[in-house]
């Protein structure tokens, strides 16, 4: 994600939450649509939310940092998740990543030099009947070997 | 000439997409009148993308279904695998949670109330709260996420406190390895989980209900977002369930990637917007549950089963499967396995059967070595423990768990130190923090293996020292269960524990 556009206000923030004000439990689908909005959690949303909310800083920053989705540092332009579960394993899941991730010259939760690929890992995607799987944005691909990953890393310009 | 094409994420992942697109394409560069229906899968996952066709005699089965193979699938020259009804595997099973999933279009209500939807909502907005509960009682069902707590007794708990406010949660946080049965229903039969919960809802007088997804089923998600807004619109959701006195409505929520919200109490806080830590029990959800109101906490299968209970009867529900595990199992076959998919049958048939039968052995040919059994936090059954039948107790008395039903198969190259290492590996990056011997115990686990791993043969008993700790001073299953696959691994498997000087020697 590059910060081309200007960094979000607290009135933006305002903006993106205030339909979600009057839900139970609002806080983490405001924390979704802000990272839906932006890539990541803006620092400027902790102090606005915690406001919003009327918890402390230190409340809402500690959610944010519980939670593996929430990001305080952009990705790439893909995040490309790779299933690290028990079935995944079964089918050499495993010795896959790891050719993955020595393609790319990165480790685990990096982001290739160019900026293409973020590489995070996941326990389970539910596709455990046809493993290894690796889901590519929104998109899940199953039954994946070398071949099928150098192309999926090819689509995302990595 | 209709034509179905799953859009369950399964199939989507192995190219029904594309197999779709070409098929929309191909019958109309041939002037072909088809109607493409985008159903759920049947289970058979090796399968897929599982084509069926009706050409005015029945739908025939066509499978696995490349882009290539869809100009002989239209022109008839593809060699069918005949009715889905009639393939072995599936006419083994006996389908009740699961009987429209791959039959209906997910998102078309009418198809949903054609194959007997909606008629056990009916028929419970008929009766009074305490036959409703009975009704779930009488069926023997207990929780479908692992725990196997009787799902009659919570709703009773639930419906006899008194509160303005009370809530039925779904625990759709299905991140157990191995297991794939809440993704198949919500993506291939929505309606019955929210039917489901609209039954709950009446029967023990809650009005709103929750089902806490996790992220990593964005497939899902979309799916039951879609349907809960047609639920919505069509009456079955609201102020007035499908015209009766009744209220009920409920939202979709999204999880944000932490394993530990699958434990309930720690699934509560997360919906509530905290961080997602495990609450000591008691209170019970069931009496403080979201929000501090009483609520029903059940997994995803639990509630989808609920439907089926009322359409056909307590009696016919109990009336399948073994002891006291009553009704059918959804068993997910899954990992090194040449059948994988979703297999519902009544409890009872052993372990050997579903892996050497049903599921044909290994995908890569080799022997089997062990069986993880219930996610993660399952034992690892070795090939000596075949003869276990699949029920809540007989597991239990092989140091095992039954869980979510999922099964992952694993073939003689598997290494089951390294499968011990992953286990308390991975309930170090999921601990929630809380409890001691989960926080610091997975972490000094991994050491200990490692330990192992380099010939210190004294370390074997300091592990199991470590694993006593955490299954006694865990608050919730994933420090409290991280024990059986690791001492599993270690007690059936001792050579892969054999250290290097041993094996030097």
């Amino acid at each position: 994600m590059t910060f081309s556009s200007p960094a979000p206000t607290d009135e933006d923030i305002r903006a993106i939450v205030a339909p979600m004000t009057s839900l139970e439990g609002p806080l983490l689908p405001m924390l979704h649509a802000l990272q839906d909005e932006y890539g990541v959690i803006p620092d400027i949303a902790v102090p606005v939310l915690a406001d919003v909310l009327n918890l402390s800083r230190a409340e809402v920053h500690g959610v944010i940092s519980f939670y593996h989705d929430f990001r305080k540092s952009p990705a790439g332009k893909h995040i490309l998740k790779i299933c690290r579960a028990e079935a995944c394993q079964s089918m050499g899941g495993e010795a896959l990543a790891e050719s993955t991730l020595a393609r790319l010259g990165i480790d685990w939760h990096d982001t290739t030099q160019n900026g293409a690929v973020t590489v995070e890992p996941v326990y389970c995607l539910g596709m455990c009947a046809c493993a290894p799987a690796a889901m590519l944005d929104d998109r899940v691909i199953a039954r994946l070997d070398r071949a099928r990953m150098d192309k999926l890393l090819d689509e995302a310009g990595a | 000439m209709k034509i179905w094409v799953p859009m369950d994420s399964a199939a989507k992942a192995l190219g029904a997409d594309e197999v779709a697109e070409a098929i929309t394409r191909e019958a109309a560069s041939r002037g072909i009148d088809a109607q493409i229906i985008r159903n759920g899968t049947r289970g058979m996952i090796w399968l897929e993308p599982l084509v069926e066709i009706d050409r005015g005699d029945g739908r025939l089965a066509y499978g696995p279904v490349g882009v290539d193979d869809v100009p002989a699938l239209l022109d008839g020259a593809m060699d069918s695998l005949g009715p889905v009804e009639n393939i072995p595997f599936f006419a083994r099973q006996t389908r009740l949670t699961f009987a429209r999933c791959g039959i209906i279009d997910p998102l078309d209500l009418d198809d949903y109330q054609a194959h007997g939807g909606l008629a056990g909502l009916r028929r419970a907005i008929a009766m009074t709260r305490e036959d409703i509960v009975q009704q779930v009682t009488d069926s023997g069902l207990r929780g479908r996420g692992g725990a196997g707590f009787p799902t009659g007794i919570k709703w009773k708990t639930v419906m006899q406190a008194e509160a303005a406010q009370k809530y039925i949660v779904c625990n759709a946080d299905e991140g157990d390895s191995g297991t794939f049965a809440d993704r198949m229903i919500m993506e291939g039969d929505p309606f019955t989980l929210i039917e489901g919960m609209a039954i709950a809802g009446i029967g023990v007088g809650a009005t709103r209900g929750y089902v806490y997804l996790r992220s990593e089923y964005p497939d899902a998600i979309k799916v039951m977002n879609a349907a809960v807004r047609i639920a919505r619109d069509r009456g079955m959701l609201g102020q007035s369930v499908l015209g009766s006195d009744h209220e009920f409505d409920m939202q979709i929520r999204v999880g944000a990637g932490a394993y530990v919200c699958g434990e309930e109490t720690s699934l509560l806080n997360s919906l509530e917007g905290k961080r997602g830590v495990v609450r000591a029990k008691p209170p019970l959800p069931a009496l403080e549950g979201f929000l501090g109101k009483p609520t029903v906490v059940n997994n995803v299968i639990s509630l989808a089963t609920v439907p089926v209970i009322f359409e056909r009867g307590a009696e016919h529900y109990a009336g399948l499967g073994h002891n006291k595990s009553r009704g059918t199992a959804t068993l997910q076959i899954a990992g090194n396995v040449r059948h994988g998919g979703l297999f519902e049958a009544g409890f009872g048939i052993t372990l050997g059967e579903v892996v050497n039968d049903i599921a044909g052995g290994t995908a890569s040919g080799r022997p089997v070595k062990a069986v993880q059994v219930g996610g993660p936090l399952g034992a690892y059954m070795p090939v000596e423990k075949f003869d276990t039948k699949m029920g809540y107790e007989e597991f239990d008395a092989e140091g095992g768990l039954i869980g979510h039903a999922g099964l992952v198969v694993f073939d003689d190259s598997a290494d089951m130190l390294r499968m011990a290492r992953f286990a308390m590996e991975f309930c170090a990056v999921e601990s929630c923090g809380k409890c001691t011997p989960c926080r610091i115990g997975a972490v000094r686990g991994v050491e200990t293996i490692d330990r192992i791993a380099a010939g210190d043969a004294a370390a074997a008993d300091l592990l199991t020292d470590l694993c006593e700790t955490m299954k006694d001073g865990s608050l919730c299953a994933l420090g409290g269960f991280t024990p059986y696959p690791v001492m599993s691994a270690l007690r059936n498997f001792p050579d892969d524990f054999a250290t290097q000087k041993e094996a030097a020697e």
